[in-house]
Formats: structure tokens, sequence, C-alpha cells
């Protein structure tokens, strides 16, 4: 019995581990998403194709510039921020005074229309993109499990990108500009401030989130079109659980819910991919307005 | 009002001729055209694999056959079945009940192709499968209706399997698709394994589609101290979990081995080289494979997305090129009226083309050709795109297939 017990456990202890890793992407994703709906209360479908062009940028960049993981690691974001910006501009602005729904629905086909060109321009299998050697020092080589530095990396700069984050929003005049332009915008207009430039370049920003953590996904997921499309629904599930617009509910259940996917792979793994969404249903029962949510 | 006595007696004059012209051409016209839907995955996983390449393939075979110059007329319309069983039986049954289409072709996906494999049965319309692995659509399943050209679960489990065990591969762990699919290649392959003296340790499901992260299975199949991991997947879940292997080292000191039970060419593109390499796989197809393959990947030009042809989409030109042979061998009228007839002419003619070389089909609607065993070549050995493989060895057409006994199909009893 005990022995049993223990045979899970050291099964499950590796599992938690690499629920962390997945858990890291939903954060950084769900962060991304939670920033542009407490801003513009958009809620931007667009994001896994965005998360999608950060790593299709990064092979770009590499395969017909040579341009290595690290440049790509600054590089995809800011040039895929700055298609943001442009989506933001021209499209998503004109729909800040009507319904979320068209929101929704203007970046849910924007979506589709960007998956369609990658596509038909690389096809759906995928390209190959390897993980710098560099990673190898970080390297966890114990007896229960192998974990490769690559993955290690993945949720220290996870980690590091939520936190800075949290304090830019939290900690500068920034963010308390961004914090009180989300309750009252028309009255931190009239002390001067740029309102929309501010929804612009928080819309951007939030795109390069989603670029960001595309090019760190990159090297482990194959770079194909569909690769956000896998990730985003769990992701507004994980938004949904934490508390739509929360950054800390994102971030947090981000993390934790990669947890339970993990633990799920081990003892469930038919319901791997539904655990999250009971949880959802679950919360949404129980607190309406997520888990960090002010309802 | 411009309406006069003289107009009025001249439209009432031909109302009759208007309407009853192309009722008459349309009827004409029908008996006369063979209409085709492709029916694939268009936008997910398999898309390269089968796609709008496997209706590039389709169109080639109707130039190819020789048909329209004959006075028929062959249409073919492609649709997306989203990897889904009722989107597909939903296409289907339109594209019978109202565009009156007499052959599907293509169906990757198990689970559609089964669901697609009854709904023809019950029309009498004609089903040539290539894109589906399940070895179910010539068993338990089998159609008088349907052809299953290309490959299936046992084929594979008997090739890349058998390799496997030659190798010392004795004790397996499967990494299982959960669906249809899956679950055939998971248990023939099993079967082949516990035939040949070896053990299944056990087998974990992962949901599809939609599994990108096979890390954890990866492990759970590490720690079970099976010496063969067995990939009971295809398309995006195999590329990533060859990827994360490779990434996890999964395979290193060699006491582990990963078998990927179904690989296609684009998978292994995809991989790249330096990740696949050493990976043993069966096709029964590869463009550069002889003169004659070579050939029909040139004639079929340039794919979309810039791909070499993989063995679903040869699979796809070499059943309809059979099936129009057929068809203008019993007469078009007859072919469309019973899919049941224009399959048993199929079976009854000997298949021969540039694709599979030559070839028979078997009563339960299996389509026998060679099984081609090969290995991934290292960068260094790869002499330029898309050179890919090395042939280990060939499996003879009546060796590489299910024995017609052992499918319990009941065309066969009868």
């Amino acid at each position: 019995m005990i022995e049993n017990l223990l045979f899970e456990l050291e099964m499950a202890a590796p599992q938690v581990i690499l629920g962390l890793v997945n858990g890291a992407f939903y954060a950084l994703l769900s962060l991304g998403l939670a920033i542009i709906f407490g801003m513009l209360n958009v809620i931007n479908f667009a994001h896994g194709a965005q998360f999608m062009m950060g790593a299709f940028v990064a092979w770009m960049l590499l395969a017909w510039a040579g341009i290595p993981y690290w440049g790509a690691l600054i590089l995809a974001p800011l040039l895929v921020g700055a298609f943001g910006v442009l989506i933001e501009r021209t499209m998503i602005a004109r729909l800040y005074k009507l319904d979320h729904l068209y929101g929704l629905l203007l970046t849910f086909g924007l979506a589709l229309i960007i998956e369609g060109i990658f596509r038909n321009g690389f096809g759906s299998s995928g390209l190959p993109y390897a993980p710098p050697a560099a990673f190898n020092a970080l390297n966890i080589d114990i007896p229960i499990m192998f974990l490769p530095g690559y993955r290690v990396w993945v949720v220290i700069a996870s980690v590091l990108v939520c936190l800075a984050t949290w304090l830019v929003i939290e900690k500068t005049k920034i963010g308390a500009y961004l914090r009180a332009a989300t309750e009252r915008p028309e009255l931190v207009q009239a002390f001067g401030v740029n309102v929309p430039r501010m929804m612009t370049l928080t819309y951007g920003a939030g795109v390069a989130l989603a670029a960001f953590a595309g090019v760190l996904a990159a090297p482990i997921y194959s770079v194909n079109p569909a690769m956000g499309a896998n990730f985003i629904i769990t992701v507004f599930a994980v938004v949904v659980i934490g508390g739509m617009g929360s950054i800390m509910g994102s971030v947090v259940t981000g993390f934790g819910l990669g947890l339970i996917e993990g633990l799920a792979r081990v003892f469930y793994p038919e319901a791997s991919a539904t655990v999250v969404f009971v949880i959802m249903a679950i919360v949404l029962l129980t607190r309406p307005a997520g888990l960090f949510g002010r309802g | 009002m411009t309406l006069n006595r003289r107009t009025l007696l001249g439209a009432a004059a031909t109302l009759p001729a208007l309407g009853g012209l192309p009722f008459r051409s349309a009827r004409a016209q029908a008996a006369n055209t063979i209409r085709i839907g492709v029916l694939n995955d268009q936008s997910g996983t398999y898309r390269d694999l089968s796609g709008p390449g496997s209706t590039q393939a389709v169109q080639l075979a109707v130039q190819e056959s020789g048909i329209t110059q004959r006075g028929v007329t062959v249409e073919v319309v492609q649709a997306d079945h989203q990897n889904r069983p009722d989107v597909g039986s939903t296409v289907v049954r339109q594209w019978i009940d109202r565009d009156g289409i007499d052959v599907v072709v293509d169906v990757p996906t198990s689970s559609v192709a089964l669901a697609v494999n009854t709904l023809v049965r019950e029309k009498n319309k004609v089903f040539l499968n290539s894109g589906a692995a399940t070895s179910d659509l010539t068993g338990a399943q089998c159609s008088p209706n349907t052809v299953h050209w290309t490959y299936d679960t046992w084929m594979l489990a008997q090739s890349t399997g058998g390799a496997m065990v030659r190798a010392g591969g004795k004790s397996w762990f499967f990494i299982t698709a959960d669906y249809a699919f899956g679950h055939a290649l998971e248990r023939d392959t099993g079967n082949f394994v516990k035939a040949q003296g070896g053990e299944v340790l056990g087998a974990v499901r992962t949901p599809f589609p939609g599994t990108t992260d096979f890390s954890s299975y990866l492990q759970q199949a590490q720690r079970s101290r099976a010496q063969v991991i067995g990939l009971a997947n295809a398309g995006g879940d195999t590329i990533n979990s060859i990827k994360q292997a490779a990434e996890f080292r999964i395979t290193r000191g060699g006491r582990v081995k990963l078998a990927g039970l179904l690989v296609f060419i684009t998978d292994v593109n995809s991989l790249g080289l330096e990740v696949a390499q050493g990976l043993v796989l069966s096709e029964t197809f590869y463009w550069d494979l002889n003169d004659k393959t070579r050939a029909f990947t040139q004639r079929l030009g340039a794919l979309p997305g810039n791909i070499r042809p993989s063995m679903v989409q040869a699979g796809c030109y070499s059943s309809v090129l059979h099936y129009l042979k057929a068809a203008g061998d019993m007469g078009v009228a007859a072919a469309k009226a019973s899919g049941t007839d224009a399959v048993t002419r199929m079976k009854a003619m000997p298949t021969s083309d540039d694709a599979f070389g030559e070839g028979t089909i078997r009563a339960d609607g299996r389509k026998i050709h060679p099984c081609y065993l090969f290995e991934v070549k290292a960068p260094s050995e790869s002499r330029g795109a898309w050179d890919y493989y090395k042939l280990l060895g060939t499996t003879a057409g009546d060796q590489a297939f299910r024995p017609l006994s052992e499918g319990s199909c009941t065309l066969v009893r009868s």
C-alpha cells in the first residue's frame, strides 16, 4: 500500500515540474489577454495567432536572416507587437464604443485569416527550430527524471516577465495611469494623458507578450500555423478561472492549471484535455467573477 | 409598361423551350458525368499529407485516364472534414443526396473514414480510401463499396513493428492517439509483438486533437522500462512526440528505442533530418523510389506548401485512375448506377500505375502492393531537397497485408 503510494508520488514529481513548464506558457498568454481585456475591454481572440506569429518570425529570422534565438527573443515581440499596433489603429480602435461581441468577432476573424495565410505559405506540418545548445548547461539530470535545460529556462523567463509586467502595472507611474484609465478614461484624458495612444501601446504590449511566448515555444513544439489555436482555448479558460482582466489571477491560475493538467496526465490521461474546463465550470458556478476577479 | 401582345406571345412560345432545354441537357450530362468528391483535412494536422495535394493528384488521374477524350465529363470537388466524423458524414450525405457525387476519395482520420464507409455503402456509391489507417475498413467493417488503397495499421505493425522486434525490441509501451486510428494501430502492433514472443507493458491514451506536449507521456513510457516506445499516432502528434523525445533524451544510451509506427514524409520534413535521422518507418510510396515514381512526382507538379507527394496523395491518384479505367470499361452509366458493381469491376481488373506499380484488389477491398521499410538519412547523407530515405527492405504485396482469412470480413466468407 505504502509502496504503491510512494511509486505514485515518484511518478507524479516529474509531472509536476513538466506541468509547471506548460503553466509558464499559460501564464504568459493569459497575462497578455488580461492586460488587453483590462485596458481595452476587448477579448483578443487573435492572441493564439499572434503567439504563432512570434514563433514563425523567430523561424524566419533564423532561416532567412541568420539571426539566432537571442536576437529573435527581442526582435520577434517587437515586430509582432508593431503588427498589433497597426491592427489596433486601423480596426480595433473603431470598436471601443460597441459591445464586447464586436471585438471578439473581429479578432476571431483576424485569427482565422492570419492562420490561413500561414497555412497556405508554410503548410500544416510545421518547421524545425532547434533550441540553442547553450541551454544544455541548465540540464537537470537526476535519477527520477531528465529535464532539458531549455524547459528550465522557459519557466525562469516566464516568471521574470510576469513579475516585470506586474511591477510595471502596480508600481510605476505609467502603470498608475493605465489603471486609472481603465476605471475612468475621460477623467484621465482631462488630466492631459493621451489615452488613445496608451490603449494602442497596451494592445501592442499584450501582443508582444504573446509573440514572446511564441518564441519560447518554437524550440519545444513544431512551429506550425495551428500551434496557437491548440493553446488559446485552454488559455481562455485560464483567464476565466483567474478572473477576467486580473493580472495576478491570470499568472497564478496559469501556473496552477498547468500543474493540475500535468497530474491529470499521469492519473487519467484521457481527461487531461478536459480537466481545465471542468475546473472552469466549477469556478463559474461558485465564483462567477473568477478566483481573483472583482465581481 | 411596354408589355404588348407580341412580346407576350413570344415569351409564351419560348417558355417551354427554355424550360425543356436545360432539363434535357442536364439529364444527358448527368448520365455522362462522373462526380468525384475529395474529402480530407484541409486545415488541420493532416493537411500536408492529404489536403489540397490529394485533390491535385485526383485531377492528374482524371487527366491521364483519357476518359474525358471519350466524351465523359469528370467533376472533382473537395471539402474539409476537420477530422470530425459528424462533419464528414454531413458533407458526404449532402454530396450524395444533393450534388450527385459518385465517388468519395481519400478521407484520412479513421473515425471519419469508418463513418463515411457506412454511409457510402448505404447509398451504394464508391469509397476509395487512401488516407485512413484502420485495418477495420477491410476487416470487421468491410464493405462491397469500399477499396482501402494505400496502407493500413496491420501493414504498419508488421513492417515497422517487425523490424523493431527483429532488432531485439521485445517489450513495448504505446503512446496512443485516443481515437479509432490509434486504438487500431496499438491493437494490431500489440498483437504482432505478442505473436513474436514479445510483451506489451502498457499504453497511455492521449486526447486527439489538441495534445501538443508529449513530455509527460514520454516520461511515463520511459518509466515502464519498455525497450520500445511505440508511437501509435500520426501527423503533428508524431512530430511533437519525436521532437520532444529527442529533447528529453529518451533514447540515450540506446536502451530504449522509439518506433514511429506511422510517419509520413511530410513529418520527416517538419522534424528536419537532424532530429529524424535513423528513424525506421514504413511507406508504400516514396517519390524518389524509382524512375516511375520520380516521373509521377514531376507530372504532379508543385504541391501547395511546396511539398513532395505523400503516399496518401499518390494513393488518391492511383485509386481514381483505376476507378476511371473500370468505369470506362463497364460503361459510365453502369458504374454510376451501382457502386457495388463498380467496385466489383475494379477488383476484377489488375491495377497498374507509376506510383505503386502492378497490383490487385482483394475480395475484402484491400489493395495489394509492396510495402517498403525505410530509414531516415543523416543530414550528411542527404544529397538535396527531400532526399530523406534509405531503403532497408521490401515486403512483397502478398506478404505485406493481413491474410484474407484473418480479417473476419463477411465479403470473404460469402
